[in-house]
């Protein structure tokens, strides 16, 4: 019981970490010193003491948005495992409770910021709304193709079922998967090539439009569950490149996290080298993901 | 047993009440609400009884019926029905006394009334008959109230087109119907269920195919659907609730029924209904998404959720035929875990959507905004039911579509002869679940929430105090409902005992006890969450700005985005399915001085598939007007020489 509780409190002081290596990797890059690692804690902070701005137009369920993600993503980080192993709410059917968690957290992100009544944030919302539409099927059956595999329904089944020796035999549909679970990591975090965080064009946007008029604590915890989305959806691309091979907790766990590091800094790479797509061109980098999970189903079928 | 039928004495002497003390509106609605709260109070007691110690109760009374006798029976597949009946029919009532009210004295309550209960009185026949005719006559006395209800407002066009589109759909339906009941009683001769057998060879198919097709136009399988867009959001509020709700689930508990007397399903009978149902649901969704009016988009809704419903029962088929308990068991069993569920949060969804209607006057989206701040409880009642609506923990709409993905993902595997049904099964729930999301999003988002889009509402008003009652019961059992899903299990496994008997799978108990631990664990940290929101503001005041509109000073409330605005980039991708139709004006001049736009989704299946087969047999029949000429004396004489030739053919 107590692994469970170390595993958990480690991804919720480690998440934040994510954020300042992928600025950390894109600084190097752009041949800058950038943000210190730690920003984002010292963000956090700072914005928790902050007394927040509403604006007049808004009501309890602005303040509420921000709130429920945050419960939504602490939810969820109790269901992904930890370098293969279960966390506490590790049962048959689990991956099926953590897809609508996300879900919940969306639905109240967008209401939060469509209770503004700004044009912005009414357009940041819908483009939200619509790219879950096909990051939604996609990941699902990047799951369903990883389930398929053997181990049973519950994530933690299914990565303790998946071995190096899967990687040799079943490399092309694991790369597949990966591939797939790799863009709906891009694009249910915000990151490029879906959305630039960056950006300071509010026409552009879309996670950060959304939330333009949260400020103060609001903001903290809308800053955190990023930073926990980033970690809930990156543990999974990092089970499966992954697979567990040693007996030992504790190298299992740090090899886990140097993975959740790696993946970071992966992100960073991807963000340097490359620019932002069309907002129309999303939905087919999308669809993309989907294709691939479909594919690696389909291998899967032939195995 | 016996309070079943006293409940539906007490649901039609409170109609004959209603429509006997017309004159008087207050007494008659007072007659008419307390005949259906008192009936359904009385009808709760079998059904849960029926429920938590499943077995089969039986009553025959003596008086005969041409071909058929009068047979009631209450077992548990009916109780799960029956459930939702009630509870709608009794939240319904009391919300229709506040509903009605300011229409004292220009409409005739008292047949309103005397409908309502009528409707709610042969849905419980329907659901308690053990005999193909008294089946049939609940059926058609359901068709012949809902009617009376769609055409409340007759004195608009559009609502007696959807009332005759109505009609023709339930006429339709009973025309199946009947051919159905005549090909599974064919070799017994009598219509009692328990003597109805299966027939043999491609007359079962056939038996099926007309089952699907008659109680489909009534559940709304697309392409059947047509009427139900029209003619649900023409009924008053209440109704429309009792409609989505639990009326259409009629059409799902026939299916049941005539499944469970055919037994052994082929597997193509559950290839057929997964597939109907994915078209349904990921269709009905998407419509729902393209529409403006808050009503005609949870009519939509409810389409989406009987496809739900649909794939469910279609991989029970599945498992039936394919001898896979466990697929078999989930399936049926996540159906009709949804059929309940479905039941309580689109009747609340309809109870508010009647609430911002009888307040602000209109549903139309795109003319509402900021309600949320003159009627929060009907905005909160809304926003509570979307969330179940969009099947999100802890709201009771996850547990049906858990217990369906769960026994599709259960069957993916390559040893599975299902796993493709089954992958279409996830993906539709998966892409239905988020357009459902964004559906709602804009619904309430544009009703409720933002700047008031014209300042003609400044009036409005909250719901009455029996309607907040109403919705109040109902959002308490859609919290209720999600968290004790557990102890949901056992009686639904008496519920699809006709049809399976393995339910329910161990792991399923398991995995939905995680599920309430789940969505107890979510409330835990929600609280939290807020405690934690609360300390961090230390007492201190928020200070009050306007929003952030990127430094123009003057924002207007027509620069929100609106309800077409925030769907318009899915509804473009997806318009090759949609068909929606713009009108806007050319602009002639230089300073142009109005503009307008506007885009209609409604109607593709009628315009596309029923309008020009209509126009065909329109076609056909005038050849032959000159067979139907008015005269009686000459129409009898048809009737002799049918039956003379029908003797004759006999003999």
């Amino acid at each position: 019981m107590t692994k469970p509780l170390i595993q958990y409190f480690l991804a919720l002081l480690l998440a934040p970490l994510l954020p300042g290596i992928i600025n950390r990797v894109k600084a190097f890059f752009g041949g800058r010193r950038g943000v210190p690692l730690f920003q984002l804690y010292f963000d956090l902070y700072k914005l928790a003491r902050k007394v927040p701005v509403y604006s007049r137009t808004t009501t309890w369920l602005f303040r509420f948005g921000p709130v429920a993600g945050l419960a939504a993503m602490l939810c969820a980080l109790m269901i992904v495992p930890f370098g293969g192993r279960p966390s506490f709410l590790s049962f048959e059917g689990d991956l099926i409770l953590l897809v609508y968690l996300l879900g919940l957290a969306r639905f109240t992100t967008v209401l939060a910021a469509l209770d503004t009544g700004s044009g912005f944030e009414g357009m940041g919302a819908s483009r939200e709304a619509q790219f879950a539409v096909f990051a939604e099927p996609a990941f699902f059956l990047a799951l369903a193709a990883l389930a398929r595999g053997g181990g049973g329904l519950s994530l933690s089944g299914i990565f303790s079922n998946l071995t190096p020796a899967a990687w040799l035999t079943a490399s092309p549909i694991l790369t597949l998967v990966t591939a797939s679970l790799f863009i709906v990591f891009l694009a249910e975090n915000s990151r490029v090539p879906v959305d630039d965080p960056n950006t300071h064009l509010e026409l552009t946007m879309i996670h950060e439009v959304m939330v333009l008029d949260h400020s103060g604590p609001d903001l903290a915890f809308i800053f955190y569950g990023a930073a926990l989305k980033l970690w809930t959806l990156g543990a999974l691309i990092a089970c499966v490149i992954l697979p567990r091979h040693s007996g030992s907790w504790l190298v299992d766990s740090g090899a886990f996290v140097l993975a959740m590091f790696a993946l970071a800094a992966a992100v960073g790479v991807v963000e340097s080298v490359m620019g932002r797509l069309r907002l129309l061109k999303v939905p087919h980098l999308l669809m993309t993901a989907l294709t691939f999970s479909i594919l690696a189903l389909i291998f899967q079928a032939g195995r | 047993m016996l309070l079943a039928v006293v409940s539906v004495c007490v649901l039609i002497s409170g109609a004959a009440l209603a429509l006997g003390l017309g004159r008087d509106p207050r007494r008659s609605s007072a007659a008419g609400a307390g005949g259906a709260v008192l009936a359904s109070l009385i009808g709760l007691i079998p059904t849960v009884k029926i429920l938590l110690v499943p077995a089969k109760e039986t009553l025959s009374f003596p008086c005969s019926l041409p071909i058929g006798s009068f047979t009631l029976a209450l077992d548990p597949l009916a109780a799960v029905f029956l459930l939702p009946v009630f509870v709608l029919t009794a939240a319904a009532a009391v919300y229709g006394l506040d509903y009605l009210k300011p229409l004292a004295g220009k409409k005739p309550l008292g047949l309103v009334w005397a409908m309502f209960n009528l409707l709610s009185a042969s849905m419980v026949i329907v659901l308690l008959s053990a005999d193909a005719v008294p089946f049939l006559i609940g059926w058609e006395a359901m068709a012949a109230s809902s009617f009376a209800l769609v055409v409340f407002e007759h004195g608009k066009p559009q609502v007696r087109k959807a009332g005759l589109i109505y009609l023709a759909a339930g006429g339709f339906g009973a025309l199946f119907l009947l051919f159905m009941f005549a090909l599974l009683g064919a070799s017994s001769g009598s219509m009692a269920f328990s003597a109805l057998t299966r027939p043999a060879g491609a007359l079962a198919s056939a038996a099926f195919l007309c089952a699907a097709a008659g109680f489909g136009l009534k559940a709304g399988f697309i392409p059947l659907h047509i009427w139900l867009p029209e003619a649900h959001p023409a009924a008053p509020s209440h109704v429309s609730a009792v409609m989505s709700g639990v009326m259409i689930k009629m059409g799902i508990y026939g299916l049941l029924r005539v499944l469970a007397i055919l037994g052994a399903p082929l597997a193509w009978w559950g290839g057929l209904l997964v597939g109907v149902g994915a078209v349904s649901s990921v269709t009905g969704v998407l419509f729902a998404l393209a529409q403006h009016d808050l009503k005609r988009l949870l009519a939509w809704s409810s389409i989406e959720n009987i496809g739900i419903i649909t794939m469910g029962i279609g991989l029970g088929v599945l498992g039936q035929a394919w001898h896979i308990p466990s697929l078999a068991a989930l399936g049926y069993g996540g159906a009709l875990l949804h059929v309940v569920n479905h039941a309580f949060f689109k009747g609340l969804l309809f109870m508010s959507a009647g609430s911002v209607l009888h307040a602000a006057g209109t549903a139309e989206l795109e003319a509402l905004g900021g309600l949320l701040k003159k009627m929060p409880y009907t905005a909160f009642f809304f926003f509570f039911g979307s969330a179940a609506a969009c099947a999100l923990p802890p709201l009771n709409g996850f547990t049906g579509e858990f217990l369906i993905y769960l026994g599709a993902f259960k069957n993916i595997g390559a040893s599975s002869p299902a796993a493709f049904p089954a992958l279409l099964v996830i993906t539709s729930l998966a892409a239905t679940g988020a357009l459902a999301a964004a559906a709602f999003a804009k619904a309430g988002g544009s009703v409720f929430l933002g700047e008031p889009r014209a300042n003609r509402f400044e009036q409005s008003h909250d719901a009455g105090p029996m309607m907040k009652a109403a919705m109040g019961a109902l959002a308490a059992g859609c919290a209720v409902l999600g968290l004790c899903s557990p102890f949901l299990l056992k009686p639904l496994a008496g519920a699809v005992t006709p049809l399976t008997a393995a339910f329910p799978p161990a792991e399923a108990g398991a995995s939905m006890f995680y599920i309430s631990a789940g969505a107890l664990t979510l409330i835990a940290l929600l609280i939290f969450a807020w405690a934690l929101r609360r300390a961090l503001s230390r007492g201190l005041p928020p200070v009050r700005g306007v929003t952030w509109d990127c430094g123009y000073a003057d924002p207007a409330a027509r620069m929100q985005y609106g309800a077409s605005a925030f769907t318009q980039p899915l509804t473009d991708f997806f318009q090759p399915l949609l068909h929606k139709t713009r009108s806007y004006p050319v602009i002639a001049e230089y300073f142009p001085g109005t503009a307008s736009f506007s885009t209609e989704a409604r109607a593709v299946f009628y315009t596309h598939l029923y309008s020009p087969a209509g126009a065909q047999l329109r076609r056909l029949a005038f050849r032959y007007t000159w067979l139907q000429h008015g005269r009686l004396q000459f129409y009898i004489l048809y009737i002799v020489i049918a039956l003379i030739a029908l003797l004759v053919w006999k003999l």
